[in-house]
């Protein structure tokens, strides 16, 4: 049958069992938007800015492991949209990006509202592509499923331009793909396996370290095993927490920067590395030159590129993390060998002195709210079980350090590029894939005014999101900087004019509530979980003076800890 | 370490820019750059000189691989290989020298490919050593223009970049 571009840009999201699209319209993508108005197979989510669509995707990816898909317009649309596929890109996480374009006989003529987009999102794509013909439709969308959500996911940009999209020609959607420049590699290589294990064995001192890898690529439960079965202690990085249960008594926390002491000091001291599905990013690793000083380093990862970036490893093994933890179990359960039991025990002993020293103990008594207070309350009442997206700054770090994350998927924020007003978007995506579980927004009144626009889509759509505002009116982690390192010249990290949250929710149509003193604190988080079908925003007066501790300063290796 | 990374890559619009841009985003450095379709015209074929640590060359490999447009690579400097670049250079040429810069050609095997009263136009190729020997030998004349193509590189043998 013959198709416009537009009607088939439908039927293409409709073979990739697309649920929800995230979009705005715009002149250059008006006939795709007639073309969704034609059909209810795929549900269109209007949002108020082309920023909070492409958080609001990832959200949707975060949560569910399926590539979020986003709908712009040209020129403003397209730009507007380059923040959130920063935040994916660096995240790898799995997305389509639909941006209209000028028609082609206008491309390059600096017409109204002509961007390259293609130009302009190729650093911070795993591809991007624009459709010159119609008869390519098909084919392009299929290749850009496949390389957003296979190997390593990343955003994929689709520009397509206004005459593409009402062109006819018939259609077909390809059921398989090949592309000879791309076949990411699935399998680890069976004898760096087997090297890995022998050394595995041999530790003295063992750590695991896994990463966003394992939650990406679904590998929670074999990490489980695998853990398990060697008893070694885990740590795990922002990206990766819930892939491995927090409160279980193998697991440190979180390590890098801001993890617990005993994350930290194991990772300096362990002789044996076994890196999963992480990247030795800066914030992990600390200085470099000190990182890891007696430790055989074993990594596994999908992307060869990762390998020896920034750490040079011993054994590097490229592939799956879920194929390569299958081998890892494998070869664990056919050998003899098994770890070696007193050494372990006496690395135990020292982790668990470590352990004592209590990291993460804060003022409980303070008659000021404590942020870390909110967030283990936040946990109690929840139980655990909430999904929980976060902006950035130090309430993003609480969340990961108070809220213990005992399954994958669950804590959704924006790691690598670290994008404030990532987080109420990506809490409308996750709370559309998951209706009737409880969806968080950790945030600061900061970060909560780059997207508070989205309060409105909320609205439209009823997603009874809880925003959990930790309102200390100032830029909590550029404050705590300037008080560490710039002498408490705290230039521009100071609100002085901000708005009443609660009216602000309020006139958004959902429900605010101002909370000051600690006892009210959980009465406020219940009541909030209470208005099942109400956007709850709870507005928390914090205390102005607090920091995130422990804290590796810039330069300092992971056994230098500012500690409380 | 100077490399010379050969690249089979897609014949596709943008192509090019996509390695340029890894390049500068990365802060990787380019010596010279040359592209051109091959007989296979779905495919260009690129070489690129760079330099650096093991290190780097180890990861503009590996980001190099990971771009979607980039079928196949291969670090020619890994083995023995044959190098040329293609210079043309317009000189002046009267009186005296004119005879000068037609030996000067003569001894480096370059052509004479457009005469004018005035000036000849010269073709030479060769690594890049030589090349820049022929203009060292050019030091008493008057250059009026010069270019160079980039390196073009291909191993030795019957081994193959397909």
């Amino acid at each position: 049958m013959e198709l416009t571009g537009a009607e088939m840009i439908v039927e293409c999201l409709k073979a990739e069992d697309v649920e929800y699209v995230f979009g705005y319209p715009g002149g250059a993508v008006l006939h795709i938007y007639d073309a969704f108005y034609k059909q209810n197979d795929v549900k269109h989510i209007l949002v108020r800015h082309e920023q909070g669509a492409t958080h609001a995707a990832d959200g949707y990816a975060r949560s569910t492991g399926k590539p979020g898909v986003v709908l712009v317009t040209s020129g403003p649309g397209a730009t507007n949209a380059v923040t959130g596929i920063a935040t994916a890109y660096m995240d790898s996480i799995p997305m389509i990006v639909i941006t209209g374009q000028v028609p082609k006989a206008l491309i390059g003529n600096d017409a109204f509202q002509e961007v390259d987009s293609v130009g302009i999102t190729r650093p911070v794509v795993k591809h991007n592509f624009l459709i010159e013909d119609v008869k390519d439709v098909a084919r392009i969308f299929k290749q850009a499923f496949y390389v957003a959500t296979t190997g390593r996911p990343g955003p994929v940009v689709i520009d397509i331009p206004k005459d593409v999209t009402s062109a006819k020609t018939e259609f077909s959607y390809p059921s398989e793909i090949s592309m000879r420049s791309y076949n990411p590699t699935v399998k680890g290589h069976p004898g760096q396996i087997k090297r890995a294990v022998d050394i595995m064995l041999s530790a003295e001192r063992p750590m695991i370290y896994s990463g966003g890898g394992v939650v990406l690529g679904n590998g929670s439960e074999q990490l489980r095993q695998f853990t398990r079965k060697l008893g070694y202690p885990i740590t795990q990085t922002l990206m990766g927490l819930g892939a491995y249960p927090a409160t279980d008594k193998q697991s440190l926390g979180m390590l890098g920067m801001h993890g617990t002491y005993e994350a930290n000091m194991g990772m300096h001291n362990c002789d044996v590395l076994i890196a999963i599905g992480a990247r030795f990013d800066d914030r992990v690793t600390g200085n470099l030159e000190k990182f890891c000083p007696y430790a055989k380093i074993i990594h596994v990862d999908v992307d060869p590129a990762s390998i020896s970036k920034n750490v040079k490893v011993d054994v590097p093994i490229v592939g799956e993390v879920v194929q390569v933890l299958n081998e890892f179990n494998q070869a664990l359960e056919q050998t003899e060998r098994t770890p070696n039991a007193s050494a372990l025990e006496k690395w135990w002993q020292q982790i668990n002195e470590w352990r004592s020293q209590d990291c993460l103990k804060y003022d409980r008594e303070s008659e000021i709210i404590k942020p870390q207070f909110v967030l283990e309350k936040l946990y109690e009442v929840t139980k655990g079980e909430a999904f929980v997206t976060s902006d950035v700054g130090q309430h993003q770090m609480f969340a990961a350090q108070y809220y213990g994350f005992d399954e994958p998927r669950r804590w959704i924020n924006s790691g690598g590029l670290g994008t404030m007003g990532f987080g109420l978007p990506a809490a409308i995506g996750a709370q559309l894939a998951h209706p009737d579980d409880l969806v968080a927004c950790v945030t600061g009144e900061a970060s909560i005014q780059m997207c508070i626009q989205e309060l409105a889509t909320c609205r439209q759509y009823g997603l009874p999101l809880k925003i959990i505002n930790l309102n200390n009116g100032c830029m909590g982690m550029v404050r705590q900087w300037q008080e560490f390192f710039y002498e408490k010249r705290y230039a521009m990290s100071y609100f002085e004019s901000l708005p009443d949250f609660k009216k602000v929710a309020e006139s958004y149509g959902h429900i605010g509530i101002k909370v000051e003193k600690p006892a009210d604190v959980v009465p406020a988080l219940e009541e909030a979980i209470a208005q099942k079908d109400r956007l709850v925003f709870l507005d928390f007066i914090t205390d102005q003076e607090e920091n995130v501790y422990p804290m590796i300063p810039s330069g300092a290796g992971l056994n230098e800890m500012i500690l409380v | 370490m100077r490399h010379i990374i050969s690249i089979l890559l897609e014949n596709e619009s943008g192509a090019l820019s996509r390695v340029a841009g890894l390049f500068s985003a990365r802060a990787y450095n380019i010596e010279s750059l040359s592209v051109a379709p091959t007989h296979d015209p779905t495919l260009s074929r690129m070489t690129l000189v760079t330099s650096g640590t093991e290190e780097v060359i180890e990861q503009i490999s590996k980001q190099l691989n990971k771009l979607i447009d980039v079928v196949k690579l291969q670090d020619l400097t890994e083995d023995a290989h044959i190098e040329r670049e293609l210079m043309l250079i317009k000189v002046e040429a009267v009186r005296e020298a004119r005879d000068e810069v037609k030996r000067l050609v003569e001894i480096f095997r370059g052509r004479i490919i457009d005469v004018t009263e005035t000036t000849y136009t010269i073709e030479i190729t060769g690594n890049g050593e030589k090349l820049d020997a022929f203009m060292d030998a050019l030091s008493s004349i008057t250059i009026h223009e010069v270019v160079r193509s980039g390196l073009l590189g291909i191993s030795r043998g019957t081994r193959v970049l397909s």
